[in-house]
């Protein structure tokens, strides 16, 4: 799998926000067809790192390769041109708009006239929602008034509709009821045969072991070590996340615990 | 309305069980809280007939109230807009009076010098001078709001002091008038007003336009196989629609001039006028026209373009907006460019209805204005409002202001009337809110 150009390169990325280093030096690649899981305490720099990947936040240093080929990316419609999508932990929803609004936002469909085509965007809608939750059927509601897991659905609905290649997921699990985080890992294995390749933002080790092939393991801004999920057992992994120690089976990273030679 | 799900099965369980009015209410997919204000207006309008022992419900009255109401029904579409995006603008009343006075000015003092009194090109130059200034006044006050993210609040606040000093200074207090006569046509009166045959015209275009609306909305459904309205729903809405724009030409064509000006017109066009006098009808007043077509185009920028939907996106959730790729910043001093506009078009109307552009014209018409927007149903929060809701808001607000001056009631206690009532118009609303949910 490490053949190739990765799909994403993200080189020595930094940003602060008023002399804090949010996130310092960090570099992390994707490939196609791989879900590369990030993980680390609160505020250890994950989402802001994804972030700046989704075009939300500006870089203050560092590159990020598409393909290989250096991305220019300062706001969110930027990175969507690079096929990136993103389902944010708030889900980044409208709420007092109906689901095809949501699903369109920013990107509407329209009739030769130039006005919103309404019908055209619900027809997509249902069919795209379809797929993703048979049962759905509230399309004219505010989604302020869905249920939780028919919300992350349409936060869901919204990243993949429009074939994404490269798809961020912020803690996609966080809101739901265990069925439905079973369905929403049976989407990111069907994504990744796909050949998409997925960055995965989670608190909860098991799924990162279920669904991911590598971990990025991040703290205070940097990254602590990368490693196959094949090479490291869970409570590697926590040693990372808690201590910043490194096993032997991961690459360590700038901020991985110096153990005094 | 409680049950808004669509499951299939339990809608139509509730369609047996349901009464009448319920059945009809979603067959027709009415709003039932624009038809929850209609029915307070109605309640208002019958209730100040009988108490004023049948003064308020004449064509007289309706004609001069829908008149009345015409300018800041106007302004309250655009503070929809700019209530739904979570802004306020304060400045909107002293905005119409400097923009009045500029135009005041403009036709009086400066453009005859150049094109002599009475030319026809006056009245055109100087609404374009008064939509084009207050559009870049809106649009200064908007990328101040947008771009230097100085609250809306203050920097309207700060409007409302700077143009009602500048509206004084265009003429150091002085008032302007007359104004050109053309221009005066806006304002109303018998001479403002299209007639009775314009009126059925414009009413039956207006017919025209709502039949091929229902036609194409029920295309388009056909066209996606979603569930269509039922036909005799829709012909409801037709013919309801229909009574509803014809009556209201009736009402404005039972008007007629009063018999002074009857008389004058009568020996000017060489009419002998017949025993029983002469019946000229007024018809429907151009600024009420105005207000309409400004409802018209309010409603399609609202609900149809992409401005609308990001407008509506930024109210609901400013961050989601942003990560959607929307320009919020720009969307946002659009909204105020488009507030300054309509309040040129209110200025001009207002100007041009009292002959005259005085440096307080417009005093505290920004309270009527979002109030109007607010017991039209726009939430302060953001995200919520319709233009409809607003123009009906002002309708209802100018009914209570002319049925208490009919009924003789002491200003002091119209102004406690009317507090009472916006208070108690937006608890109804929560709660109506809270049971929908």
């Amino acid at each position: 799998m490490d053949t190739g150009t990765p799909l994403v390169e993200m080189k020595n990325i930094s940003i602060a926000f008023g002399g804090i280093h949010a996130v310092e030096n960090v570099s992390v690649d994707l490939f196609a067809g791989e879900v590369v899981a990030l993980v680390g305490h609160n505020g250890a720099g994950k989402s802001t790192l994804i972030k700046i990947l989704s075009g939300a936040y500006k870089r203050d240093a560092g590159t990020i390769l598409i393909n290989g080929e250096e991305a220019q990316i300062n706001n969110p419609r930027d990175a969507k041109k690079y096929g990136i999508e993103t389902i944010y932990q708030t889900l980044a929803l409208a709420d007092n708009v109906d689901a095809a609004a949501n699903l369109f936002l920013g990107r509407e469909l329209r009739t030769a006239w130039g006005t919103l085509d309404d019908v055209a965007m619900e027809s997509e809608t249902r069919k795209v929602m379809g797929r993703l939750n048979p049962r759905f059927q509230r399309f004219k509601d505010p989604v302020s008034n869905l249920s939780g897991g028919q919300r992350q659905t349409v936060a869901i609905a919204r990243a993949i509709y429009f074939n994404a290649r490269i798809l961020i997921m912020d803690e996609p699990t966080a809101a739901l009821g265990p069925q439905e985080a079973a369905q929403v890992g049976d989407l990111v294995r069907q994504l990744k045969t796909e050949g998409l390749g997925i960055f995965l933002i989670s608190h909860d080790i098991h799924d990162v072991f279920d669904l991911a092939d590598r971990v990025v393991v991040m703290k205070n801004g940097q990254v602590v070590g990368t490693a196959s999920t094949a090479d490291v057992t869970e409570d590697d992994v926590l040693g990372m996340i808690i201590l910043g120690k490194c096993p032997p089976g991961a690459i360590p990273g700038p901020g991985a615990l110096q153990i005094a030679a | 309305m409680t049950d808004v799900t669509s499951h299939a099965l339990s809608k139509k369980a509730a369609a047996v069980n349901s009464s009448l009015p319920q059945r009809l209410l979603r067959a027709t997919e009415l709003d039932t809280r624009m038809l929850g204000m209609v029915g307070a207006l109605a309640v208002i309008w019958i209730g100040f007939h009988i108490v004023s022992g049948g003064l308020f419900l004449t064509p007289r009255n309706l004609w001069n109230l829908s008149v009345q109401s015409a300018s800041v029904a106007i302004m309250s579409t655009g503070m929809v807009l700019v209530i739904v995006t979570r802004n306020i603008d304060l400045s909107v009343g002293s905005l119409l009076g400097f923009v009045g006075m500029v135009m005041g000015v403009t036709q009086t003092e400066i453009l005859p010098q150049w094109l002599g009194f009475g030319h026809l090109a006056i009245w055109i130059a100087a609404i374009l001078v008064g939509v084009a200034l207050g559009a870049l006044i809106g649009a200064m006050q908007g990328y101040i709001i947008a771009y230097l993210a100085v609250p809306s609040f203050i920097v309207t606040l700060g409007g409302l002091l700077v143009w009602r000093g500048a509206a004084w200074w265009v003429t150091s207090g002085r008032t302007v008038a007359p104004l050109d006569a053309t221009y005066r046509l806006m304002g109303g009166g018998p001479d403002g007003a299209i007639g009775a045959f314009w009126s059925w015209v414009v009413g039956l275009i207006a017919c025209v336009a709502l039949l091929l609306m229902l036609a194409n909305g029920r295309k388009q459904r056909r066209k996606f196989h979603f569930p269509l309205r039922p036909v005799w729903a829709e012909s409801l809405l037709a013919v309801m629609g229909c009574a509803f724009i014809l009556g209201a030409v009736a009402v404005a064509n039972s008007y007629p001039w009063p018999s002074a000006i009857v008389r004058r017109y009568a020996t000017e066009n060489n009419i002998t006028v017949p025993e029983g006098g002469l019946f000229i009808a007024h018809g429907i007043a151009i600024p009420v026209l105005i207000a309409v077509g400004v409802g018209v185009v309010m409603t399609f920028l609202a609900n149809r373009t992409r401005f609308g939907r990001y407008v509506f996106a930024i109210g609901g959730n400013p961050e989601a907006a942003v990560l959607a790729g929307i320009n919020t910043r720009w969307v946002t001093m659009k909204v105020f460019i488009l507030m300054g506009a309509l309040v040129g078009i209110s200025s001009a109307i207002s100007t041009a209805r009292l002959n005259a552009a005085t440096n307080a014209m417009g005093t505290l018409d920004e309270l009527l204005v979002i109030a109007a927007a607010v017991i039209g149903g726009t939430s302060l929060g953001g995200g919520i409002g319709t233009i409809a809701g607003a123009m009906i808001g002002a309708v209802l607000m100018q009914s209570l202001a002319s049925g208490m001056i009919l009924l003789g009631v002491d200003t002091p206690l119209q102004n406690i009337v009317v507090g009472i009532v916006l208070v108690v118009a937006v608890w109804l609303d929560t709660l109506y809110r809270k049971r929908v949910k």
